[in-house]
């Protein structure tokens, strides 16, 4: 087993180091309200030669994306990272690397949306991109952060997936935030993530047309096969993850649990916020209720299978949202009722919303949820917004 | 004569095409016409970086494709942008010594809309950084493929769907805006306006710009008889009309220093251009003087940038 060595770091910092590690090509981000220490970190580490790869300061998040597109398909390892009105700015051409099968990877420090301005932690941002057809996968604290972007490029670039990978990281909880961690070494991470090869190159050698016009009669065709390819991405999601746990000691799945075992009721969250809803499990537990946790890791292919098998003893979920769908309730929730509806009749699911833009969310809260559903097992919204002045 | 050249010159022009004939551009299409000539000029050596318009859609209809060079399209607004990334991702990986150098050419795509209006905070910002690069615009002044809507490239007085001609109106009442000028003012070390009325010269230009280092940009005025309302027999004319009336002058910027491609002492009165293009057939005589008096004056400020 792999050791490394236990350091404090900055989650910004964690991810830049295993950038670096991977030896990464192509460097692109514009700081848009405002950057994370994640870009600045690597252009220190460039400056400093620690780190071989160009790096290009672009004006715009919509053109940092792009580059990372052009880099990628002329044969590069590319790398950006980016939050909120950034990622929405770049929206458009998101949907370009999946389409395209180039394995751009992308870190995204997940904040709220304006307006009211708001540089702090949500999930807004990464919910307005749920259709973009990149794998996505959300990280609770820099270790994870670390780790799932060392395995998001291994994924990215198996010639088998060849889509484009964004790991999610809770805006200031983890970006900013310094813990300690195992950092391995170079080496070790070098060996796990093999030379990249895209079969496909923009090369004068052997010329090819890319982002041809798909007129009615081949759309449908490249969708499908598109979704068909995606889908079968969760073979070398877990492949990687499991071959990680036995080089580095770290295991993660699609869908991971806390006290589940002999739970009847189910906290559901995502990001950062797991770690506390750990603390009040623990607490409620001791006031004599049965509560577990359900933290979903990946989130684009969705964990189907995993989520049933989580929750198949479970007669109350409670779900936690960070984002609001206007008009809708809480993305999250809709997804996991859509999910779970022809699995169970009586399995209740109650969706609350909170933590947006940087409110914190303590334990006291999630015990307000549980005892919330608990006590109104007919509630008259579909949806709560919890911690907020009337 | 329309250009200088010696009669064997031709000879010296690659009979291969590297934009592949079958295309669906319009009968008459001078985008088209200058895309050949430019891709000749390009050789084999080169990786295209196309923006949404015309040109991607008349030559990439899945699953056949005109470009015989690698080539790739991505969204409207963003060639300057990717073609950034495919050059960096070709420094690095000299660098790395993962390929070696064979002195590959990267060069940018789009029409007027694609640079002029949507994509020219990217274009902007890849002169800006100094990527080796060469941009070519297809100027046809308008949004020709989704249906002649007026961008900012459009000239003053022309009937556009979007800035149509009427009782209360003249058609586009802005004046074309000056993208070589503002290519120059980036300082970069190659500007050029070219036509595909004069092959020659555009296919000389595209290989100074191509051989340069840094930054280079192409102005490409293409004549568009669907758009402009002129029989397709006629787009020849049109690109030699536009520039014998000064309306388009030819010339290049090469580190700063300005030279004229052509010099006409006694230029054609800019009616004869504006008279042949159903665009431009409601205006009266007082706005095509109007007109005139901006060409004669545009046109004594590049003399004066040339001398």
């Amino acid at each position: 087993m792999k050791k490394g060595k236990i350091v404090g770091l900055e989650g910004s910092f964690a991810i830049a180091e295993a950038v670096r590690m991977v030896n990464t090509d192509v460097i692109s981000s514009y700081p848009i309200t405002p950057q994370t220490h994640i870009v600045e970190r690597l252009a220190e580490m460039i400056a400093d030669g620690e780190l071989d790869a160009e790096f290009i300061c672009v004006e715009s998040e919509h053109s940092a994306m792009s580059a990372c597109v052009g880099a990628s398909a002329a044969g590069a390892r590319v790398f950006t990272c980016s939050a909120s009105q950034g990622l929405e700015l770049m929206h458009e051409v998101l949907y370009i690397p999946s389409s395209m099968r180039l394995p751009v990877v992308a870190v995204t420090a997940n904040r709220a949306l304006s307006a009211p301005l708001s540089v702090w932690c949500d999930h807004s941002d990464a919910m307005a991109i749920r259709d973009i057809g990149w794998i996505q996968i959300f990280a609770e604290n820099n270790q994870q952060a670390f780790d799932l972007t060392v395995c998001a490029y291994r994924i990215a670039e198996d010639k088998e997936v060849l889509f484009p990978a964004m790991v999610h990281i809770d805006g200031f909880y983890l970006s900013h935030v310094i813990e300690d961690m195992v950092l391995p070494d170079d080496e070790e991470v070098a060996d796990f993530i093999p030379e990249y090869e895209h079969p496909f190159v923009l090369d004068p050698e052997s010329p090819v047309s890319m982002g041809c016009y798909g007129p009615p009669f081949i759309y449908t065709e490249a969708k499908k096969a598109q979704e068909v390819a995606f889908g079968k991405s969760k073979y070398q999601i877990l492949e990687t993850w499991k071959e990680f746990g036995e080089t580095f000691g770290r295991y993660y799945s699609p869908v991971e649990t806390y006290k589940m075992e002999d739970a009847s009721i189910a906290l559901l969250t995502m990001g950062s916020i797991g770690e506390t809803a750990m603390l009040a499990v623990d607490e409620m537990r001791e006031g004599g209720k049965d509560v577990g946790l359900i933290r979903l890791r990946l989130w684009r292919p969705f964990p189907f299978t995993e989520l049933r098998e989580a929750v198949k003893d479970v007669e109350l979920l409670v779900v936690l949202d960070r984002a609001i769908s206007s008009g809708m309730g809480g993305p999250v929730c809709s997804e996991v009722k859509s999910a779970l509806y022809d699995m169970r009749e009586d399995l209740r699911i109650v969706g609350f919303i909170g933590g947006l833009g940087g409110r914190d969310i303590t334990i006291e809260v999630f015990k307000y949820m549980v005892n919330r559903a608990l006590e109104y097992p007919e509630k008259e919204e579909e949806f709560e917004i919890i911690d907020v002045r009337e | 004569m329309p250009e200088k050249y010696s009669l064997f010159v031709p000879r010296l022009i690659t009979k291969e095409e590297n934009f592949a004939p079958g295309h669906r551009a319009c009968i008459g299409c001078a985008e088209a016409l200058a895309v050949r000539h430019v891709c000749k000029a390009l050789g084999k050596n080169v990786i295209i970086v196309n923006a949404t318009g015309c040109i991607e859609i008349f030559s990439s209809l899945f699953p056949q494709t005109s470009w015989q060079v690698p080539w790739i399209h991505t969204l409207f607004e963003n060639v300057g942008a990717v073609v950034s990334g495919v050059e960096a991702a070709y420094q690095a990986r000299i660098r790395k010594g993962r390929i070696e150098d064979r002195r590959v050419k990267f060069v940018g795509f789009g029409g007027d809309g694609a640079t002029a209006d949507i994509g020219l905070q990217p274009l902007s910002g890849a002169m800006e950084r100094g990527h080796d690069f060469l941009y070519c615009c297809f100027d046809n002044e308008a949004y020709m493929n989704t249906g002649i809507q007026r961008s900012s490239s459009t000239p003053y007085g022309a009937w556009t769907t979007t800035a149509p001609a009427g009782k209360q109106s003249i058609g586009q009442i802005t004046w074309k805006k000056n993208l070589p000028e503002i290519a120059v003012a980036h300082r970069i070390p190659y500007v050029a306006t070219a036509c595909p009325s004069y092959p020659f010269d555009l296919m000389d230009k595209v290989k100074k710009g191509l051989e340069i280092g840094g930054p280079a940009y192409i102005h490409i005025l293409s004549p568009c008889p669907t758009g402009w309302r002129y029989p397709p027999n006629l787009s020849i004319k049109m690109g030699l009309l536009a520039v014998e009336t000064g309306v388009f002058p030819l010339y290049e910027v090469i580190n700063g220093e300005y030279r004229l491609s052509f010099d006409f002492p006694n230029l054609k009165p800019v009616r004869e251009y504006l008279k042949e293009q159903g665009r431009f057939r409601h205006l009266t005589d007082d706005i095509m003087e109007a007109i005139q008096e901006r060409v004669d004056d545009e046109y004594l400020k590049l003399m004066e940038r040339v001398k």
